[in-house]
């Protein structure tokens, strides 16, 4: 066993664990908002964990896994806000626990 | 040299994710790569790119490097906030979606803070509209626009605010 082996193995279970925190965090929460929370951050740090690791495994991957990296960084949050709008705009239920709504509170105003 | 061209700066972003792709700098294949993205950023000039209205200056390079750093410390701030409250099992939230404000003008700033707000302890970007933007909080700590503002915000728009000012 290598030491960039041993130190891309601990990444990839890294990487691994939080996304088993996501799947946890998506049974859990008690609304769509909530659940998209938890999926978009826990998705983004453990898959560049994951690449991380895969990058100290395969080091001559390491610039194609840099820029996966990248797109996911800027495409991840976009499609999650994406998604929390639509539900938004569709009147998604939200959990009992939300205190304030100031989305809809201003688009009431609005004619 | 602070305003780059909108076409060079599509050029070399597209060059720069070619060469990434490839991963070599072999000749033929840099020469498929200059005509590929030449050709492309002639087509779509008056596209955006990552760098659209970014001045290029050692003041605006440092506030990335301190944007990048910042952002990845809060990532894995983050991540450990939704670990904790996952694993919580009397699951302890209080969400709320709340209104704040940012100073920032350039649209390539706002997505990018928005991007980062998505990815920052317990905030998620619902809807922008304009300098407003509503955001959905996991754990709401203030509910007014100046308190929310001040922490949801601040912190990356300081950066943002040099990068693309």
């Amino acid at each position: 066993m290598t030491i960039p082996g041993i130190i891309g193995g601990l990444f990839l279970v890294l990487g691994a664990a939080f996304l088993l925190l996501a799947g946890l965090g998506l049974v859990r929460m008690p609304d769509l908002f909530n659940r998209i929370q938890a999926g978009t951050k826990a998705t983004t740090l453990g898959t560049l964990l994951t690449l991380a690791g895969a990058a100290c495994l395969r080091p001559e991957w390491t610039l194609k896994l840099l820029l996966i990296g990248l797109f996911i960084l800027l495409t991840n949050p976009i499609s999650s806000q994406v998604l929390a709008r639509a539900a938004h705009r569709t009147g998604a239920a939200k959990s009992e626990k939300t205190t304030v709504d100031r989305l809809v509170d201003d688009t009431e105003e609005r004619p | 040299m602070t305003r780059v061209p909108a076409i060079a700066l599509l050029f070399a972003t597209l060059l720069l994710f070619w060469l990434f792709l490839n991963g070599s700098l072999a000749g033929d294949v840099l020469v498929v790569g200059i005509v590929a993205a030449l050709f492309i950023a002639i087509l779509f000039r008056g596209g955006r790119s990552i760098l659209s209205g970014f001045h290029f200056t050692p003041r605006t390079i440092f506030a990335a490097l301190g944007y990048l750093v910042f952002f990845l410390a809060e990532l894995i701030k983050s991540n450990l906030h939704i670990a904790r409250v996952v694993l919580t099992p009397s699951l302890p939230i209080t969400p709320a979606i709340v209104k704040v404000r940012t100073r920032l003008q350039s649209p390539m700033g706002r997505l990018l803070l928005a991007n980062s707000i998505t990815l920052t302890p317990g905030t998620l970007t619902v809807e922008i509209d304009g300098e407003w933007l509503y955001i959905h909080w996991v754990n709401a700590e203030a509910t007014d626009i100046d308190a929310a503002t001040a922490q949801i915000v601040a912190g990356f728009e300081k950066y943002l605010e040099v990068m693309y000012g």
